[in-house]
Parts: structure tokens; sequence; C-alpha cells
């Protein structure tokens, strides 16, 4: 009908003129580029925009004004923003091309957003290059490219209840160095209403064991998640599981190890540095002391995580980002961001007076020398959630089964 | 008098007369709405079929000169890959189908029965019960959620009504277990037949499909059961309403007791009704999100990981856009397979033979009696 066709060619065509007017709207958003190539920085008149995913209120505040006194000393304008949800909140900015200039990037995720462009690489061009620990340098190089400054790092220690410590008769001179020692105590001071040891159910606390064993994931690129150090760690886990000296967090009703130590239902934790916040404001009753992990059949072993200050590679004003950067991890600075919020600086010239300024969590700094990191290649995250999906069922399961799809699974990822 | 038909109004002669330019100020009207959904939505959607097809990686436009077209290479990634993808997939695929197989039955009956009970005209106070019934639905599914984690935490109020009545609750949100494993486990049998351990379906082995949904996921389908009902009560309430009392009446007169009633009289004309209810129950349940972004997150052990979380993750966390684009579109086409197979089922179907033999009045009888009448 006549009718009909009109209508339908209006349609269309109405539908035709929404379309384009969209997708241009779109592809005015969208600029493709920005960063440079040959490794040379922009530079303009810009602000610099932070985008930071933050741990609460101190760690808000006290980057705020770390942010603004350098933004009062340059000249240049800078804020900061606060994500709730920054994997998301990132991924938006580098789709539309106007990332912020700065941001918190995760080991997880370093490889995914340098695989598609997103990161500019400025760590070979830092002042202060040499001053940060190679352990954490290798942790944000990808493909032999040093990509970020690390801003920070925390790695994981036994925490331990003091009172509890002393109840079940324990001295100083318990504390466990060895497995045997763990095992000891663990059941000296497992009792009807707490556990010896707890930790969370995946393997940012397992892989401690692993360390220790003398194992670990990815050795050299190469994937080693199956090999015999791995099963002994596991075995031993899941013996201590079985037994009840050892649970996971959440199988004693909280939702991570701060939770479980802080209300007493484990005399013994391992955590990294963030637990000395949650027990001074959420469990100020509860006296611990911080103790080094003890050294299993390979030695001492532990893991670290820290997160560095990504720069985009559209940014439109990197130079002054990279002084920004190079403000906010001196010495000086990362000194006042660990008496705000925790974690420990991730340079080596700050490490003298934080010992001093931190007798008490010293062990926390000790563990760097001899800390392994969870594995950074693209889709290794995927691959450590789904072992972690595995260790849940643990002490139901068989730990050569566990690490052989997670061998294989690593295959698959490092390619 | 003479009559003469009205002149047959024909869109394309509208030069002239009182509804020149009606098609125009239709349009005009209707540009609003239809740019804003061209804008939002099918702008989006088509970009977002274009990235499952394409090597997109994240940054830039997707449009731009450097995103290639890959084929189906994404498709094959998630469903043949034979990776953590494709087992991903699979995994959120099993989860998804036991949380639909159970809810969307369970929900359109306990409305269906929520809509009957505040129907009744002689129960007192029922605009206390029906805002009662529909309060959840008004409230946010993440606010519920929250609530939900509280009410089944291992110390939580779920588990202490539990043991009141001597049951060691489970500790729901933490637990992987799936309840059919379990069941299964009560009996003694630990693990499947050969034929279902051997055999695998998108990486995960047809004993493991037979899981059940774990106990995570059943606190996750009682949740979606109490907070749907209330919607689902009002829509059958306004069809119920909608059922003449004289139909009533006449099966009353006819000898129906209630529950012939109900099935006979009642739920065939609340046919469409339920045909709404539960295309709109699949895709609500196929497609749930938020509950899991703000609960679990897919754990534990990735038991409430469900496609269209898996869809996100892969893309914002993961920066595999092609692949969690993919994963929508695949998630599309199994909404769109249920909603036309639900729609067959519920087909009006002619009356069949054995069923018109039952309403046929005997010839011989009705003769006999006619001529008694006839008397």
């Amino acid at each position: 009908m006549a009718r009909h066709h009109i209508r339908t060619a209006v349609g269309a065509g109405a539908l035709g003129v929404v379309a384009a007017l969209t997708l241009s709207a779109c592809g005015s958003g969208f600029s493709d580029g920005g960063g440079t190539a040959d490794g040379e920085l922009t530079s303009s008149e810009d602000g610099i925009t932070v985008l930071i995913g933050s741990s609460g209120d101190a760690e808000t505040t006290a980057v705020e004004e770390a942010v603004a006194a350098w933004s009062a000393d340059s000249g240049i304008e800078a804020s900061v923003q606060v994500a709730n949800d920054l994997a998301q909140q990132l991924s938006q900015g580098f789709a539309a091309g106007t990332p912020a200039d700065l941001f918190y990037l995760s080991t997880d995720a370093i490889a995914g957003f340098a695989a598609n462009g997103s990161l500019q690489a400025y760590g070979d061009m830092l002042a202060n290059k040499d001053d940060f620990y190679p352990s954490l340098v290798e942790n944000f190089t990808v493909d032999d490219t040093f990509y970020c400054a690390p801003k920070d790092f925390s790695t994981l220690a036994l925490i331990i209840n003091t009172a509890m410590w002393e109840e079940a008769g324990l001295t100083d001179a318990d504390i466990p160095t060895t497995w045997e020692e763990l095992d000891a105590v663990a059941a000296q001071l497992t009792t009807a209403d707490h556990v010896g040891l707890a930790f969370g159910a995946e393997y940012q606390r397992i892989g401690t064991f692993m360390a220790q064993a003398g194992g670990g994931l990815v050795e050299d690129g190469q994937a080693v998640a199956d090999s015999p150090e791995n099963v002994e760690a596991l075995d031993y886990v899941k013996g201590h599981l079985d037994d009840g000296t050892f649970a996971y967090a959440a199988d004693i009703g909280t939702g991570w190890g701060g939770e479980a130590f802080g209300t007493q239902k484990a005399a013994m934790v391992i955590e990294g540095n963030w637990i000395t916040g949650a027990m001074s404001n959420d469990y100020p009753d509860v006296d611990y002391v911080v103790a080094q992990l003890p050294a299993g059949p390979g030695g001492q072993g532990t893991l670290q995580f820290t997160n560095c200050w990504g720069m985009a590679a559209d940014s439109p004003n990197q130079q002054a980002a990279l002084s920004l950067v190079e403000y906010l991890t001196s010495t000086e600075q990362q000194l006042a961001f660990s008496a705000a919020f925790g974690p420990m600086p991730s340079i080596q010239s700050a490490a003298d007076q934080w010992r001093s300024d931190n007798p008490e969590l010293v062990a926390f700094l000790d563990g760097a020398d001899y800390a392994q990191f969870p594995p950074n290649q693209q889709g290794a995250s995927d691959v450590i959630a789904d072992f972690n999906a595995q260790l849940e069922g643990l002490s139901s399961g068989d730990s050569q089964t566990i690490l052989d799809s997670v061998q294989s699974n690593l295959e698959a990822t490092l390619g | 008098m003479s009559v003469t038909a009205p002149p047959a109004r024909r869109a394309g002669s509208s030069g002239k007369g009182i509804r020149r330019g009606e098609a125009a100020a239709g349009w005009l009207f209707t540009a609003p709405a239809l740019i804003i959904l061209g804008v939002f939505l099918l702008v989006p959607v088509l970009m977002a079929l274009w990235v499952s097809f394409s090597d997109w990686s994240g940054r830039g436009s997707p449009l731009s000169s450097d995103v290639s077209f890959v084929g189906l290479d994404n498709y094959a990634a998630v469903t043949t890959g034979g990776g953590l993808a494709e087992r991903d997939f699979g995994i959120s695929l099993r989860n998804n189908a036991w949380y639909v197989l159970l809810v969307v039955p369970l929900q359109t009956a306990l409305s269906l029965v929520l809509a009957l009970l505040v129907n009744r005209a002689i129960l007192r106070g029922r605009g206390f019960f029906r805002t009662a019934f529909y309060f959840p639905s008004v409230t946010s599914s993440v606010a519920i959620t929250v609530l939900w984690l509280f009410l089944f935490s291992t110390s939580g109020v779920v588990n202490d009504v539990l043991s009141w009545i001597g049951i060691n609750g489970p500790n729901w949100f933490n637990d992987p277990s799936g309840v059919i494993h379990n069941a299964l486990a009560s009996f003694g049998i630990q693990s499947g037949p050969e034929t279902l351990t051997a055999n695998s379906f998108l990486g995960l082995s047809f004993w493991d499909w037979l899981a059940g949904p774990s106990v995570a996921m059943s606190a996750f389908i009682f949740m979606a059961i109490f907070t749907t009902s209330g919607t689902f009560m009002l829509l059958f309430l306004a069809g119920l309403q909608n059922v003449s009392p004289d139909i009533q009446e006449a099966a009353m007169i006819d000898g129906a007791n209630a529950w012939q009633r109900f099935w006979y009289v009642t739920l065939p004309q609340l046919r469409p009704v339920v045909f709404t209810v539960v295309t709109l129950g699949l895709i609500g349940c196929w497609q749930v999100f938020d509950q899991i972004y703000t609960g679990t997150q897919g754990a534990p052990g990735k038991t409430t990981l469900t496609p269209a979380f898996l869809s996100y993750q892969s893309a914002f966390i993961s920066q595999q856009w092609g692949e969690g684009a993919a994963i929508a579109f695949i998630l599309f086409v199994i909404i769109v397979a249920f909603t036309v197979l639900q729609r067959w089922v519920l087909r009006e179907r002619k009356v069949s033979r054995r069923r018109i033999r039952q309403y046929q009045v005997n010839p011989a009888i009705v003769a006999s009696s006619s001529a008694e009448a006839g008397r």
C-alpha cells in the first residue's frame, strides 16, 4: 500500500538520520591516537586529573593534600577523583579517549592496558628510577619496558594475637620460624572458640606457603604451577584445614583474615600492612604483634602487592604528570603516605626512616627481601581467579589435580 | 435519501483538507522517543554487535580504521576455545540455567497464588497485603542484596532460625557445593558415573552440569522469588479482575468445584498473563547481574557467575572486549530462543477430539428428551 510504503520510507529515513547524527557525534568524542609512539612525552597547558581507588578517607585526604601541594608549587592545576570502580572507570576513559592523566594501576590490569596501547611507559624517565626496589620495578615491567612508578607496596606477614599467645603459655621465643614450629603453635592456639591460623581461601594468601616450599606460579616466563613444591605446599595447608588448626576466614564466618583476627575467631592470620588500619579503626582493643612468616622446606617466602602510578597515553600533559609522579614517590611524600594510611614506601632510601618510625611493623619490610609477586601477564588474573575458586574446595579436593588445571590454564595464557 | 460512502482516507493524497500534514506531525511527536531510543539503545547495540566481530582492544573508537573484522573468532573463543574463557562461559551458563529453571516456575506459581489470595473479596485488609507483597519489588535490588548478605551470613538470622528446629544451617554465601551433588552425597554418591564425568560440554563435565545451583546461588534464588513475585502478582491481579464473574457463576451452576473452576475456567483465561509473566521472568532471570555485582562477584568457586556478569568481567576487567560482547549476544540468542519456545508451548491449541467428545451431547438423549418435552 502507498501509505504503508511512505511510512516505511519516512521511518527508515528518520532512523538513518538519527543513526548518522549519533555516529558523527560519537566520532567526535572518540579521539584516536594521542600518545606519541616514540616515547616523547606530551606537554601542554592542561591541568592534571588523578584517578584513585581509595581505601578510605585517610587515603583520599592524604593524596588530595599531596597533589594540592604539588599544584601550588608548580602552578599547574591538578585535581583528584576517587573512583568507586577503578577498573571500569579506567576502561571507560580509555575507550572514550579521555582518560585521567594519572591513576592507580594494579599489577592485574597493567598487561591488558599496556597491550592495547592505553599506557604511556615512563619508568626509564624517572629521576629516582634506581631508588625503587628492583622486585617492584619487575612488577611493572611488561615486555622489558618499565611502565610506571610503584607508588608503595605491602607484604604478607604473620599477625599474632598477644593475649591468646600468652594464654596458651607461649613466649616470644616460640614465634614460629619453620613449618614444624608453626604446626606446634597452631595446635596449641586452637581452642573451641578460635582456630590457630586463618587466612582467605585464595592464592594471594596460600601462595606464601607455595613460596616457602620453593614453588611459585611463574618462573622466567614459564608456568611452573604443577611443581612438586607447590603440591607439597597445598598438601600441607589441606592437612591443617582437615585437622582444624588452620581455617579459611569464610569458614569461620568472616569476610577476610582481618575480620577473623579482629573478632578473635583466629589467634593468628596471614595478612598484609593494610590490617593495621583495620585493627586501629575497628578493633582497637585487640593487641597483636607482627612476625615474619615461617620458612618452609624452600626457605622463607611471602607475597608482595603493589600499585603504580599509571600514566595515560592519551594524556595531553605527560611532562607535568611525570613531575607529579616524582613528587608523589619522593622519600618525604611516601613516608607521609605511609603514616597516613599504612603501606610501605616503594623506594629504598625511605627504608631506614620507615623502620625507625614503625619498629613494630618491620617484619613487613623484612619480607621485601624474599617476596614473590603474583604473575602480571595478561590473562594471569583470570587464571588466579580460577585457582582461587578451586582453592575454596581444597579440603575436599586434590592438590595435584588443582595445580594441573592451573598449569594448563597458565600455559594457555603465557602462550 | 442517498447514501454516500465516506471517502477513503489515503495518506498518499494528504495534500488538502483538515488532515494535511498529519503524518509529519506524527513523526514530529514521536521523534524525541525515536531519537532517544536510537541514540541510547539501537546504536549502542549495533556497536556492541560490531565489537563482538572485531578485535577492538578497548582503546579509542571501535569504528576507527585500526580495528579489524575477525569473523566469529570471539564467539569461537567462548564456545570452542578449549581454554579458561570457554570453561568460564560453560560454568556461567550452568549456574544461570539452574537459576532460571528454579526461579521462573516458582515465582510464577507464587505470584499467582498471592494474586488469588488478595483477589478474594472476603479477605480482610486486602490493601495491606497487596502493599506488603508488592513492597520488595519497589525496593532497590542493591539494598535487598545487602540485606540478604546479612540474613544469610554464617551467624545470620536465617541460620539462627534454622537452629531452633535443630538444623545446622550452611555457610550460605561461602558454600560452593551444588545442592543436587549434596543430596546425592547424602545417599553416599560422591562422584558420578564414568559416562557423566568423562564427557564434557563447554569445558564442564556433564556431572558438573548436573551439580544443581550452589548453596550460595540458592540464596540468590530465594531472593529473586521474594523480590519479583510482588510485581507479577500485580499482573495476575489485573488479569483476574478481567475474568468475568458471570462465567464463574455459570461454572458454579454447572456444578464445578473450586479447583475445577480455577483449573478449567480461570487459568485458561489468564493465558496471556501467564505468557507475559513467564516471558518477563525468563528475560529477567537470564540477565541477572546487579545481585551478583553487589553481592558475590561470582564467588564462591565461580558458582554465582552468570553470563551477564561474565560479559562485564571479560570486557572491563580482563580487557577482552570482543569476548564480552560475544557473550552478550549469545545470551540475547538464548533469551529469544526461550521466548519463542514458550510462545509455542503456550499457543492457543485447537480443542482436541477427545476433549470435544466430552462436551458433545448424545443425539439419542436429545431426541428422547425433546420427545418428552413435546408431550
